[in-house]
């Protein structure tokens, strides 16, 4: 199984606020990492180092794939930092996952809008071809975002906290989505709900400031504990200590 | 014979500086209308007055000081906002006032009165020379040229900056550029409509075509349309009634907004209640 990525002894740092320290991480193609851990422990970093958005302190990527030619890392940012009111629709802002590729060139081929189109429908977005995202639910419009997320085919999905915005009805749509996209590209999913990835993520890193992998989709309080990664669990109501599975 | 000869040319350019500053103003407008930088704009174009007060001061044409005081003041604030060193709003306010100071010590301190200072302010289209129509003709040409080429780039990157940035080193340089081509739209366009008023030129327009489409490739055509009968119209007022021409072109575009936003309420009333009164409303949306 090819590797996608290897960190080795990578930091990262805000100024002089380290992020990431001495992290090492291997991601190969078919994994679907949960990437968890508290609010402020790097996981965002995480993703951006990936992307090339923050340079690395100390340490380096190393990328098995060209980074420049290919339609090489889909990504879903954590809030949709666009401004829904901008005068843009639906088609246009799944075409613009395209740019990837094609950085400044401007015409889009017809290739690229009939891909859009069959986005469009996977994502159930049909009927909505030219609708503006001032007009869409939190929902429709994560799945348009993730529809630009993919459009280029990319070898690596990064997600930062998709679970935000899914509205319930599309939720298992979403997560099921998720699993057949898995078959063609490797997924890194940023998540701070355990409860609501467990059952979806093959393994899971988590960070904070360090970075630990685990490589089973169970695990336990304990573990977390132990890798200096505590969750708060608060959300999950009455129950008291753990909502996962443990190893059987 | 010469009232002829003036009259002719007073038409030929109005009307070639009425057809460059809509065609201006709609590309440049649409993109700062869309992009929220309605204020920034307001900043450059003040800045760009120290410019005009430096030029006088020192004889040289005083369009050249306002594009130089307007693309640096432009770039600052971009490289300022890309850094994030300083609150954007702030730094623009401070250049704001500024520029207006610059421009108010140095004209004082030219010897001699400077008649020209209020068609600055206000605009005059009896003091656009045929330099500045010409200018105003090639910024038209740059401009669609640019637009048409990398329209899906800029548009992308201003609707999405920070995930363009994932996927292009391109996005700052692309932004300077813009930026760079919008700051010399507002000056060329100063001679018409004047500091104060040369903004509502820019903005007025896409917020009309805004009324009826969401499609960025229109709201610029549609712009450009509306910047045209204001600023027509704006110049046979001027010219009939003796009024400074940039105060009557933002009074028309202000009066055909709100002209076509009443149309269209009720354009919209009328077609709902048509479609109450008709049979059953088979829409049903999700």
């Amino acid at each position: 199984m090819a590797n996608l990525f290897e960190m080795h002894s990578l930091s990262a740092s805000y100024e002089a606020n380290t992020v990431l320290q001495d992290v090492n991480f291997v991601v190969n193609e078919s994994d679907f990492i949960g990437v968890i851990g508290p609010n402020g422990g790097g996981k965002t970093t995480l993703l951006k180092v990936i992307l090339g958005l923050i340079k690395p302190s100390s340490g380096r990527i190393i990328f098995n794939f060209d980074l420049k030619n290919e339609n090489s890392i889909g990504y879903l940012p954590q809030i949709a930092t666009s401004d829904v009111n901008y005068p843009v629709n639906v088609t246009d802002v799944i075409l613009s996952g395209m740019m990837i590729s094609k950085k400044i060139i401007t015409r889009m081929s017809s290739a690229d809008r009939k891909k859009a189109r069959e986005i469009i429908d996977e994502l159930g977005l049909s009927g909505m071809e030219k609708s503006s995202l001032s007009e869409l639910s939190g929902g429709q419009m994560q799945r348009v975002f993730l529809g630009r997320a993919i459009i280029g085919n990319p070898k690596l999905l990064l997600l930062d906290e998709p679970g935000n915005f899914v509205d319930a009805s599309f939720e298992t749509n979403f997560y099921g989505k998720l699993k057949d996209l898995n078959r063609r590209m490797a997924i890194l999913m940023v998540s701070h709900d355990i409860g609501m990835i467990s059952s979806h993520v093959k393994s899971y890193a988590c960070v904070n400031r360090k970075l630990h992998y685990h490589p089973s989709s169970e695990i336990s309080n304990e573990q977390l504990l132990a890798y200096g990664c505590p969750i708060q669990l608060i959300t999950h109501g009455v129950v008291p200590h753990t909502v996962l599975k443990q190893h059987s | 014979m010469e009232g002829n000869i003036f009259q002719y040319d007073f038409i030929v350019k109005g009307l070639l500086g009425a057809v460059f500053a809509s065609i201006t103003a709609g590309l440049a407008g649409t993109y700062i209308v869309s992009r929220k930088m309605v204020f920034l704009s307001g900043g450059i174009t003040h800045a760009s007055f120290g410019g005009i007060g430096i030029g006088y001061f020192a004889g040289f044409n005083p369009v050249v000081g306002a594009a130089i005081f307007g693309i640096l003041s432009a770039l600052g604030v971009e490289y300022l906002s890309v850094r994030q060193k300083i609150r954007e709003d702030s730094a623009i306010g401070i250049l704001w006032a500024f520029g207006m100071a610059i421009g108010i010590i140095f004209i004082y301190l030219t010897p001699g009165y400077s008649p020209n200072l209020m068609s600055y302010l206000f605009g005059s289209i009896l003091t656009v020379t045929n330099a500045d129509i010409i200018a105003l003709g090639i910024m038209s040409l740059i401009l669609i040229i640019y637009f048409g080429i990398f329209y899906r780039t800029i548009l992308y990157i201003s609707f999405d900056e920070s995930f363009a940035r994932t996927y292009s080193s391109y996005v700052d340089i692309f932004k300077y550029i813009t930026t760079s081509l919008i700051a010399l739209t507002i000056v060329l366009n100063i001679r018409m409509a004047g500091v104060i008023l040369v903004l509502s030129l820019l903005t007025i327009p896409p917020n009309i075509a805004m009324l009826f489409t969401k499609v960025y490739s229109r709201i610029i055509m549609w712009s450009i349309l509306a910047g045209f009968i204001g600023t027509a119209a704006g110049y046979v007022i001027s010219y009939f009634a003796g009024i400074p021409v940039g105060a009557t072109i933002i009074f028309t575009l202000v009066v055909l907004w709100i002209f076509v936003k009443i149309i269209i309420r009720i354009v919209t009333k009328l077609t709902k209640d048509y479609i109450m009164s008709g049979s059953k409303n088979e829409e049903e949306t999700n």
